[in-house]
C-alpha cells in the first residue's frame, strides 16, 4: 500500500491575495495611521513637544494595555474589568500616600500590597465570568461600574468615618470622604520613573540590542512553528533599525536626542513583554490557548476549563493594577473618583487600534496601539482648533474614536462569527455536491 | 495468566428518564480485533459507546447497570479522563481538534512534554516550558505509523476532512497506554478514497495489537474489514456474528426485522391515485440531512412515509419543501409549481408542517397554549383579528373559543388555554403542534418524527389522531420518521431515503430484508 | 405552602427581593425619622412619571429579540434635536411640547431604521455593540452640538460656537407643563396628573400595539426566531420595527423627562441614561429576553421610589450625602443588570 500522497498545502506565494487579506485584516490600524498622520499635519504641532509627550504616554500606559492580552488568549475577549484592578491600585495608593512612604519605596510597597487584593478581586471576577460564559465582556463592563459604586461608597462615605483616617490633605474638610483629586507630588510621584533616566538614543540602543539578541536566541532555538521564522526576521530588522536610528540621532543636532526616558519603567514593560512570551510557551499558557480556542474540546481532553479561566482573569487584574500604579506615579495628580473608568476603555481602544481583535492580541499590537492611540490623543485638540476652530471638537473627536473603534471591532467580531458558521454550511453544501 | 478478552461488557442497561434505551447488551473484544457494531438509529450504538467512554451525559442521567471488565478486572467508568487512563481512546464523530494548533499540538493536547525552568522551580509545575522538539518527534512517529505524509507542524485549520480525522486518530495512538480505539461513524464525512485510506489505517492499528470498535451502518465496509459483528436493535443485542458466518443480506435483515403488529385498523383513503404532490430533483442544504436530488410522487389522501437512517436526508425533505432550509428543484402541488424557500408561500398553498424539532421550531414555550395554536394562522391567513381600518387587534374571544374546541377534540391535557406550553408533557405539546397545524386547514400535512420523546401511551394517541385526520378530513399526510415500525404500522407506502436520494419505495408489508438493504444504501443489490 | 414560597422566591429573584426589602426599609425609616412623607410621595410620582416612558422604550427592544436597548441614547438624541428645533422656532407651551415630539419622530424613525439594520448584522452580540454605538454617537454629537446652526439666545453660547450644555425650558412655558396639567392634591400630596396620564397613555398605546398583528409577529420573532421564520414571519423586519418603536419612545421619553426636569441636558447627558431605564425594567421583573408592561410600571415605581426616599433618609445618618443617591443608584442599577446577565447566562453557555 503506497504512502498517502503528500498534499501541497502551500500553493505558492500568492502576492495579490496576501496583500488583499493583509489590508482587510488590518484595516483599522491602517486607517488609524493615515488619520494620525493627517491630524498631525493639520495640527501643526511641534515635533519635540509631540515626542516628549508620546514618550511619557507610552511609558505610563503600555503596561496596562499589555495586561489585556492574557484574557484574549484564554478566549474571554476584551477584559473590561481591568477597571477593578485599577481601583484596587488606587485604594492601596491612597493608604500608602496616607502613611507617607515616598518614592521608589512607596511604589514597591504599593506593588506588594495590591497583589493580594487584586488576586482576590480577580478570583471573584473570574468566577463571575464562568457563570456567564459567552457574555464575559458586557458582564465585565457592568461589573466595573458596579465595583465603581462600591469603591465610591467606601472612599466617599466610609473612609474618615467608620474607616478612620486622620489626614487633612487627603480627607475632605467634613472629616469623611477622600478629596476628589489627589496629588502624589512628594509621595510616590515619579517613584519608578526617577529611578533611572536615560536619554532617548541610549535607551533606543539598549532596546534594540535586547531585541536583536532575543530574536537571535529564539531563532536558534525555535521549533514550534516554522512560519514563525518570518516574524523573527522582521523583528530582528526592526531592532537593528532602532539601533541605527539611535546612532544617527546621537550624532545629529535634533532636540530629540535630549528627551529623557524613564528607563526603569521601560525595564518593567520589557520584563512584562518577556514574561508574556515565556508564558505562552508554558503548560499553563498552552492550556489557556487551548481553552481559548474551544472550551468543549479542552474539557474533554481533561483540562480544568473553569480554573484556567479564573487564573487568566487573576493575572490580568494583578497586571492591570500594577499598570495603574505606573500610570498614576507618572500622572502625579489624579481624580479619585473618575480616572479609572476611562483608563479601561482607552486601554482597550488602544490595543484594538494596534490590530488586536476579540480573539487575538499580541505584544506588537499592544505597543503599536498605544503609540497610535495616544498620537491621535495628542494631536486631536490642536487639529480640532485648526479645522473647526474649537479645540474642544478635537477632544470630543478622540473620545468618539475610542468608543467607535471598540464598537466597530465588536461588530466585526460578531459578523465574522456568523459568517464562519454560514461558511460552514456553504462548505458542507459544496462538499456534498462534489461527493454526491 | 493472560486474559483472553481485552474488554467485556455484560448485561448493560441504560434508561433515559424512564425510557429504556439499552437492555442486557453484551459485547466482548480481544486485543487486535476489529469489531463492528451495527444498527438503525436509536438502536443504542452511540449510547453504548458513551457508556464505555465515561461521557458526562451518562452520569448526569442516572448512570447505567451491568458490568464492564477490562482485562478481566471490573471497572466503573465515570469520566473520559478515566477511560483514557484505562487505555480506551475515542475518535468522535465531531472532531475534537483545535483548528489554530498544529497537528503536534493537537496530538499532545493536555499531554504536552514539559521541561523545567527557573520560574517553574519556584512557582510550580504549571509554568514548565513545552518541549516542542520532543513533541514533534512523537507526533512524527504517530503519523508515520499511519503512513501519513503530512508535516506534523501544519496547522489543522484548512486540512481536508480526511486528514483531520487522521490527526484525531494519531492523537489516540500516541497515548502510550492505548489498548482499544472506538470509531463512531468515522466514514460518514469522508470521500470514498478517504474512507478507504481510513480502513487501511484501521488494519494497521489492529495489527499493532490495538482493538477497534467500529460503529457504522455501512454494511459493505463492515464486511470488508470487521472480524466480528454485533447487531443491535431497539436497545437489545440481536446477534453477534463472525464475518465468515454472515453476509450483507443477513445483517440487513437482523438490523431491521421485527414483528410488525397491525396495531391500527385503517383503510386507505386513496381514491384515484391522482397526484397531490410531485417532487423532482429536490436538493436541500440542511446541515446533517442534505438532500441531493430527490424525486417523489404522493397521492391525494395517502399517508405516505419517509424513512431512512439518520443523516441520510429524510428530515431535509419536509424542511426544504416548507422553506425552512435553502432548497432548489421543482415541487408541484396539484400540478401547480410551488414557490420555494418561502414558508408563507407553502402555507398559502395549503401545506402545513410539524417540525421534528418540536421545542426549537415548533413551539413558543413561554407562551400560552392558545397563542401557540393561533399565531401562525393569524400571521398567514389573517384569522383571529379584529380590524379597525389599517389597525388590527387580536380577537381574544374567538381565539379562546377556538382553542377550547381544539383542546377538547385532541384531548390536550392541560389546566386551560392560558397554560404555558412548556409545562405540558411531550405528548400534549405535540398535540398543541397538531392543533396549530389543523388551524391552518391544510390539504397536505408534513409531520416529522411525530412520536419522538413521547411516552408509549401518548405515541398511540398521536398516531390515532393522524389516522383520524386522514379519514375524517381526507388530509394527505407525509410522515417522516426514524422508527420504521411506526411507519409500517400506518402508512400506505414508505420511501426510504439514503445518501440524499430515494433508494426505493416499499409497501409496509414488504420483507424486512428489503427495508434493511435500502437503508444500508444497497440500492443496486435490491434488484429493482 | 413551603414549595410555593420557594418557587415564588426563585422566580422573583433574590436581588429583587433585596431591593424590595430595601425600599420598604427606607419607607419605614422615613416614617420613623419624621420625614415629610407626602413630600416624598409627590416627588416619587413625579420621578416615576418623568422616567416612565424611557423605561417603556426598553420593552419593544427586549420583546423583538434584540435585548435591552443599550443604544437608547440614539432615540434620546433624536428627542433632544426635536426639542431644540421647537425652541429655535420660539414656540411656547403645549405647542412647543407637541411640536418637539412631531419633529423628533421622523428623526427617530430614520435613526431607528438604520440602527435596526446594524443590529441585524450582530445577532447574538447586540448588547455590547449597542453600548458602544450609543457612546460613540453621544461623543460625536458633542461635536454636532458645537456645529449645529441653532442661534436662539437661550440655546447658543453668547460667545463662541455651539449650544449650551444645559438649556433651560422656563422661558418657553414648557417646564412642568405636563406635571401641572390637571394637577390636584390629596392631602399634602400633589398628583402630577398630566404627567401620569401621558405615561399611562403611552403604556396603553404600546399595549394595543403588542396585541396587533404586527405586535404579535414581533413577539414571536423575539421569543423564538426559528418558530417565527417557520411561521412565515420575517424576523429581521420585526427586529427593525421593534428598534424603531423603541427609538421613538426614547425620543418622546426624553422630552417628557426634560419638561419635568426643566432642562435639556446635551453633550454628556444621554451617556448613561439607557442604563437607568434598563435597570428599572429589570427590577420590575423583566429579563434580558422577556418583558411586559407590568415590569415597566412596577420597575419604575421601585427604582425611582428608592432614589427619592434614600436621599433624606441618608441625610439623617451621614454627613455629606450629596452623592449618596448617586452611589445608591450606581450600586442598585448595575447590580440588577449584573443579576439579569447571570440569569441569562444560566440558559446559554457551552
Amino acid at each position: 500500500m503506497d504512502k498517502t500522497p503528500k498534499i501541497d498545502l502551500d500553493p505558492g506565494y500568492d502576492f495579490k491575495r496576501k496583500a488583499k487579506s493583509f489590508f482587510t485584516n488590518n484595516m483599522v490600524t491602517i486607517m488609524f495611521i493615515v488619520l494620525s498622520l493627517l491630524a498631525f499635519q493639520v495640527s501643526g504641532m511641534n515635533s519635540h513637544l509631540y515626542f516628549s509627550d508620546i514618550v511619557s504616554r507610552m511609558s505610563r500606559n503600555s503596561f496596562t494595555v499589555l495586561s489585556l492580552i492574557i484574557p484574549v488568549i484564554a478566549g474571554m475577549g476584551l477584559n473590561f474589568s481591568i477597571i477593578v484592578g485599577a481601583m484596587a491600585a488606587q485604594a492601596i495608593i491612597i493608604y500608602v500616600t496616607h502613611w507617607g512612604v515616598p518614592g521608589f519605596a512607596g511604589i514597591m510597597l504599593c506593588v506588594v500590597l495590591v497583589a493580594p487584593l487584586s488576586i482576590l478581586l480577580g478570583y471573584l471576577t473570574g468566577n463571575l465570568f464562568n457563570r456567564v460564559k459567552g457574555q464575559e465582556m458586557i458582564t465585565g463592563l457592568i461589573f466595573g461600574y458596579f465595583a465603581m459604586g462600591v469603591y465610591t461608597f467606601i472612599f466617599l462615605q466610609l473612609v474618615g468615618g467608620i474607616l478612620p483616617m486622620d489626614n487633612e490633605v487627603l480627607v475632605l474638610s467634613s472629616g469623611v470622604g477622600i478629596r476628589t483629586t489627589i496629588d502624589l507630588t512628594g509621595g510616590i510621584r515619579y517613584g519608578l520613573d526617577d529611578l533611572l533616566r536615560l536619554p532617548l538614543p541610549i535607551m533606543m540602543i539598549i532596546a534594540g540590542a535586547i531585541g536583536a539578541l532575543y530574536q537571535l536566541f529564539v531563532f536558534l532555538k525555535s521549533d514550534r512553528y516554522k512560519s514563525e521564522r518570518l516574524n523573527l526576521v522582521v523583528w530582528l530588522l526592526i531592532s537593528i533599525l532602532v539601533v541605527v536610528l539611535a546612532v544617527v540621532l546621537m550624532n545629529s543636532s535634533s532636540p530629540l536626542r535630549n528627551i529623557s526616558i524613564p528607563a526603569a519603567t521601560w525595564m518593567a514593560i520589557i520584563a512584562l513583554c518577556f514574561f508574556l512570551v515565556f508564558f505562552t510557551k508554558t503548560k499553563l499558557g498552552q492550556d489557556m490557548r487551548s481553552v481559548g480556542q474551544d472550551r468543549h474540546v479542552a474539557a474533554v481532553s481533561g483540562i480544568n476549563v473553569d480554573r484556567v479561566r479564573v487564573i487568566a482573569i487573576i493575572m490580568s487584574t494583578v497586571l492591570a493594577s500594577w499598570g495603574h500604579i505606573i500610570f498614576l506615579q507618572n500622572m502625579g495628580a489624579w481624580s479619585t473618583y473618575g480616572s479609572h473608568m476611562q483608563i479601561g476603555f482607552y486601554a482597550i481602544a488602544a490595543i484594538l487600534i494596534g490590530g488586536a481583535t476579540v480573539s487575538k492580541a499580541t505584544i506588537g499590537q499592544a505597543l503599536l496601539g498605544v503609540f497610535l492611540f495616544h498620537t491621535l490623543f495628542i494631536v486631536a485638540p490642536a487639529a480640532g482648533r485648526e479645522i473647526i476652530g474649537d479645540a474642544q471638537a478635537g477632544e470630543y473627536f478622540r473620545v468618539f474614536v475610542a468608543y467607535g473603534v471598540i464598537g466597530v471591532t465588536l461588530a466585526m467580531h460578531a459578523w465574522k462569527t456568523r459568517l464562519q458558521s454560514m461558511q460552514k454550511i456553504k462548505d458542507l453544501k459544496e462538499k456534498e455536491d462534489l461527493a454526491g | 495468566m493472560a486474559e483472553e478478552y481485552l474488554l467485556q461488557m455484560e448485561k448493560i442497561c441504560k434508561s433515559y428518564f424512564g425510557t429504556k434505551v439499552l437492555t442486557d447488551v453484551n459485547l466482548a473484544l480481544k486485543p487486535g480485533e476489529i469489531h463492528a457494531v451495527v444498527g438503525e438509529n436509536g438502536a443504542g450504538k452511540s449510547t453504548l459507546m458513551n457508556i464505555l467512554f465515561g461521557m458526562p451525559v451518562i452520569q448526569s442521567t442516572g448512570g447505567c447497570e451491568g458490568e464492564i471488565l477490562i482485562e478481566g478486572n471490573p471497572v466503573e467508568i465515570v469520566s473520559p479522563l478515566q477511560a483514557m487512563d484505562l487505555g480506551i481512546g475515542m475518535v468522535h464523530q465531531e472532531f475534537m481538534l483545535l483548528p489554530n494548533y498544529t497537528i503536534t499540538e493537537n496530538i499532545k493536547l493536555n499531554r504536552e512534554i514539559l521541561n523545567d525552568n527557573i520560574i517553574s522551580r519556584i512557582f510550580g509545575n504549571n509554568l514548565k516550558t513545552l518541549n516542542y522538539r520532543a513533541m514533534n518527534a512523537d507526533a512524527r512517529k504517530a503519523l508515520d505509523s499511519l503512513d501519513i505524509g503530512i508535516e506534523e507542524f501544519t496547522k489543522v485549520a484548512g486540512l481536508p476532512v480526511g486528514y483531520m480525522q487522521f490527526a484525531e486518530i494519531a492523537r489516540e495512538i500516541d497515548k502510550s497506554n492505548i489498548r482499544m480505539l472506538v470509531f463512531d461513524e468515522p466514514t460518514a464525512v469522508l470521500t470514498e478514497s478517504e474512507a478507504s485510506n481510513l480502513l487501511d489505517a484501521m488494519r494497521k492499528i489492529a495489527g499493532r495489537g490495538i482493538a477497534i470498535l467500529f460503529i457504522t451502518h455501512r454494511l459493505d465496509e463492515v464486511m470488508e474489514i470487521a472480524d466480528n459483528i454485533t447487531v443491535l436493535r431497539d436497545g437489545r443485542l440481536v446477534a453477534t456474528k463472525r464475518k465468515e458466518d454472515t453476509d450483507i443480506f443477513e445483517l440487513a435483515e437482523l438490523m431491521v426485522g421485527r414483528k410488525v403488529e397491525k396495531l391500527f385498523d385503517r383503510t386507505s383513503q386513496v381514491k384515484d391515485e391522482d397526484i397531490a404532490l410531485k417532487i423532482d430533483g429536490l436538493k436541500v442544504s440542511m446541515p446533517g440531512e442534505v438532500v441531493k436530488g430527490l424525486d417523489l410522487e404522493v397521492y391525494r389522501g395517502e399517508i405516505f412515509g419517509i424513512g431512512g437512517l439518520a443523516g441520510q436526508g429524510k428530515i431535509g425533505v419536509a424542511n426544504g419543501v416548507m422553506g425552512l432550509y435553502p432548497c432548489e428543484g421543482s415541487v408541484l402541488i396539484n400540478g401547480q409549481k410551488l414557490v420555494l424557500n418561502n414558508p408563507r408561500e407553502s402555507m398559502n398553498r395549503e401545506l402545513a408542517f410539524l417540525s421534528e424539532d418540536r421545542r426549537g421550531v415548533g413551539l413558543l414555550l413561554d407562551s400560552a397554549i392558545e397563542i401557540n395554536i393561533v399565531v401562525t394562522s393569524m400571521q398567514n391567513k389573517g384569522r383571529f383579528l379584529k380590524k379597525f381600518g389599517p389597525l388590527t387587534q387580536i380577537d381574544s374571544p374567538v381565539v379562546r373559543e377556538h382553542s377550547l374546541q381544539l383542546i377538547k377534540e385532541l384531548d390536550i391535557r392541560c389546566t386551560g388555554p392560558t397554560q404555558l406550553v412548556k409545562r405540558l408533557s411531550g405528548g400534549n405539546q405535540q398535540k398543541v403542534c397538531i392543533a396549530r397545524a389543523l388551524t391552518l386547514n391544510p390539504e397536505i400535512l408534513f409531520i416529522s418524527e411525530p412520536t419522538r420523546g413521547i411516552d408509549i401511551g401518548a405515541k398511540r394517541l398521536v398516531l390515532e389522531t393522524l389516522i383520524r385526520l386522514n379519514e375524517e378530513l381526507g388530509m394527505t399526510i407525509i410522515m417522516t420518521s426514524s422508527e420504521l415500525a411506526e411507519l409500517r404500522s400506518i402508512c400506505d407506502r414508505i420511501a426510504i431515503v439514503s445518501g440524499g436520494k430515494v433508494a426505493g419505495i416499499l409497501k409496509p408489508d414488504a420483507p424486512d430484508l428489503d427495508f434493511g438493504l435500502l437503508m444500508a444504501g444497497q440500492i443496486d443489490r435490491k434488484g429493482a | 405552602m413551603q414549595n410555593l414560597f420557594k418557587s415564588f422566591v426563585q422566580n422573583f429573584g433574590i436581588p429583587r427581593l433585596i431591593i424590595l426589602g430595601f425600599f420598604l426599609l427606607l419607607c419605614v425609616m422615613a416614617i420613623i425619622l419624621d420625614i415629610d412623607f407626602s413630600d416624598l410621595m409627590s416627588a416619587s410620582l413625579v420621578r416615576i412619571g418623568m422616567n416612565g416612558i424611557l423605561v417603556l422604550a426598553i420593552l419593544p427592544s427586549i420583546v423583538c429579540g434584540t435585548g435591552p436597548n443599550f443604544g437608547l441614547s440614539l432615540g434620546i438624541i433624536c428627542g433632544l434635536l426635536g426639542g431644540l428645533i421647537a425652541m429655535e422656532l420660539t414656540l411656547n407651551g403645549f405647542t412647543n411640547f407637541f411640536a418637539a415630539i412631531a419633529f423628533a419622530i421622523p428623526f427617530a424613525v430614520l435613526v431607528g431604521y438604520g440602527y435596526g439594520l446594524l443590529l441585524n448584522k450582530v445577532k447574538g452580540s447586540e448588547m455590547m455593540f449597542a453600548i458602544f454605538v450609543g457612546w460613540s454617537i453621544v461623543s460625536v454629537m458633542k461635536i454636532g452640538w458645537l456645529l449645529l446652526p441653532f442661534n436662539s439666545p437661550e440655546m447658543a453660547w453668547p460667545i463662541g460656537r455651539g449650544v449650551r450644555v444645559t438649556i433651560a425650558l422656563l422661558n418657553r412655558e414648557v417646564s412642568q407643563l405636563l406635571n401641572n396639567f390637571w394637577a390636584f392634591n390629596i392631602g399634602n400630596v400633589t398628583i402630577p396628573t398630566g404627567l401620569l396620564l401621558f405615561f399611562v397613555l403611552c403604556c396603553v398605546l404600546v399595549w394595543l400595539f403588542m396585541r396587533s398583528k404586527t405586535g404579535m409577529a414581533m413577539y414571536a420573532a423575539g421569543d423564538n426566531p426559528r418558530f417565527a421564520e417557520a411561521a412565515g414571519i420575517e424576523v429581521d423586519k420585526q427586529r427593525i420595527i421593534g428598534t424603531i418603536v423603541s427609538t421613538i419612545l426614547g425620543a418622546i421619553g426624553i422630552l417628557v423627562y426634560a419638561q419635568s426636569f426643566g432642562f435639556y441636558q446635551l453633550y454628556e447627558g444621554p451617556f448613561m441614561m439607557p442604563f437607568i431605564a434598563i435597570a428599572a425594567i429589570l427590577i420590575g421583573g423583566a429579563s434580558i429576553k422577556k418583558a411586559s408592561i407590568t415590569n415597566v410600571i412596577v420597575g419604575s415605581f421601585l427604582f425611582f421610589g428608592i432614589l427619592v426616599v434614600s436621599m433624606p433618609v441618608a441625610n439623617a445618618f451621614m454627613a455629606d450625602i450629596s452623592s449618596m443617591a448617586e452611589i445608591t443608584r450606581q450600586i442598585i442599577q448595575n447590580g440588577i443588570i449584573l443579576y439579569a446577565l447571570m440569569q441569562a447566562g444560566k440558559g446559554d453557555g457551552a
